[in-house]
């Protein structure tokens, strides 16, 4: 028989939190409780199918960045830079109040970052997962998740100061 | 005293911005997510805490003490594998199994309407169960012998016993009825308290005949 999974109830109890967290940070206050509901909904109809019982955190959290960014696209609200280390997206673009991150300075900050450093960031600190995961969720290369947390993180820090 | 300090070291001051980020804590709510193939409640009884479970057709597949997280998650881990691992908390979808248990352990009933599935049973529960439920009624006692005869294993009384002792339909298929041939009750998965209370239960039940 194929590997056994925890009741999917254990997941939800155990990762609910994370979940609503990271689709808050990604999504906003606005539609930050529909992509978690999106997430759950989609985890639960794949779940039987799961290979491994190995890293379930790591899979739900990607769901969910897979959710928030397929919303963020549906409202097509933010620019969508091709590379976020150039940054060849356009400049300039502000985030308007509909971009709904909690009204604090630092996430004002971070709804400014280049789209793939703010996802990088989020990822990294708000959902801690390790880079490996980071690089899955951007198909990118865990070198290039690297550099864009840490390019993320000091454009954040220099802004406050 | 608190000056800023120009030459703050350079993680330090990246620190308190991850710290910043870790520290978010938004309102948010559980998910809300719909019936699937199987749903389960925890109540708690007379005769203890109990999980109650349903299939996707509304069959009871589980109705066993669970006296700690411990065997909850024991459980549930058993459904996962012998149902399905789309294990949902939705009190909701057992109401009536739940009615029916409460009305039977008040003694406000004798049996039960609720359909059954023995999906986690073994091949020989799924034999010696049913002829249970059919052959020793409501109180009534039999012996683990008696049993055994009545499925056509004379020499099995212990392994009727430790199937009866697994019983995943406690209450709803009668094991409390099955006592030792010296009349002892010997053991049950709720304890023996809990097999007292139902034999006592269904001994005033059937002499007072209260109906259903």
């Amino acid at each position: 028989m194929g590997v056994t999974l925890p009741a999917f109830q254990t997941l939800v109890d155990t990762h609910w939190r994370d979940v609503a967290r990271l689709a808050h940070a990604l999504a906003g206050p606005v539609d930050g409780d529909d992509v978690a509901q999106q997430a759950w909904t989609q985890a639960l109809a794949a779940y039987p199918g799961l290979q491994s019982a190995r890293n379930l955190r790591g899979w739900l959290l990607t769901i969910t960045h897979r959710c928030a960014m397929d919303a963020h696209r549906s409202r097509g609200r933010r620019p969508v830079p091709s590379d976020a280390v150039g940054d060849l997206g356009p400049v300039g673009e502000v985030a308007g109040p509909e971009v709904a991150l909690p009204d604090t300075d630092l996430w004002k900050r971070v709804a400014d970052l280049p789209e793939r450093q703010r996802e990088a960031v989020v990822l990294k600190y708000v959902a801690d997962l390790d880079h490996a995961a980071i690089a899955s969720a951007l198909q990118t290369s865990p070198a290039m998740s690297r550099r864009l947390v840490s390019d993320g993180l000091a454009a954040l820090r220099k802004d406050l100061l | 005293m608190n000056s800023f300090d120009p030459d703050l070291p350079l993680d330090r001051s990246l620190e308190s911005v991850a710290a910043g980020l870790r520290g978010f804590a938004p309102t948010v709510r559980p998910p809300s997510l719909p019936a699937t193939d199987v749903s389960y409640c925890v109540e708690d009884t007379v005769i203890g805490r109990m999980l109650l479970a349903a299939d996707n057709t509304g069959a009871l597949v589980a109705s066993t003490f669970v006296p700690d997280d411990a065997a909850e998650s024991r459980l549930l881990e058993r459904l996962s594998r012998a149902v399905s691992p789309r294990v949902l908390r939705l009190p909701g979808q057992l109401d009536g199994a739940r009615r029916e248990l409460d009305a039977f352990l008040a003694g406000r009933s004798h049996g039960f309407t609720v359909r059954t599935d023995l999906a986690l049973a073994s091949p020989f529960q799924r034999v010696v169960l049913p002829r249970l439920a059919a052959s020793v009624h409501y109180g009534e006692r039999a012996t683990y012998g008696e049993l055994a005869r009545a499925v056509e294993r004379p020499s099995a009384s212990r392994a009727v016993g430790a199937a009866l002792g697994a019983n995943p339909l406690c209450v709803v298929l009668p094991c409390h009825r099955v006592v030792a041939s010296s009349g002892a009750l010997t053991g049950y998965a709720g304890g023996l308290a809990a097999k007292e209370y139902l034999l006592e239960l269904e001994a005033r039940g059937s002499a007072g005949d209260v109906g259903r």
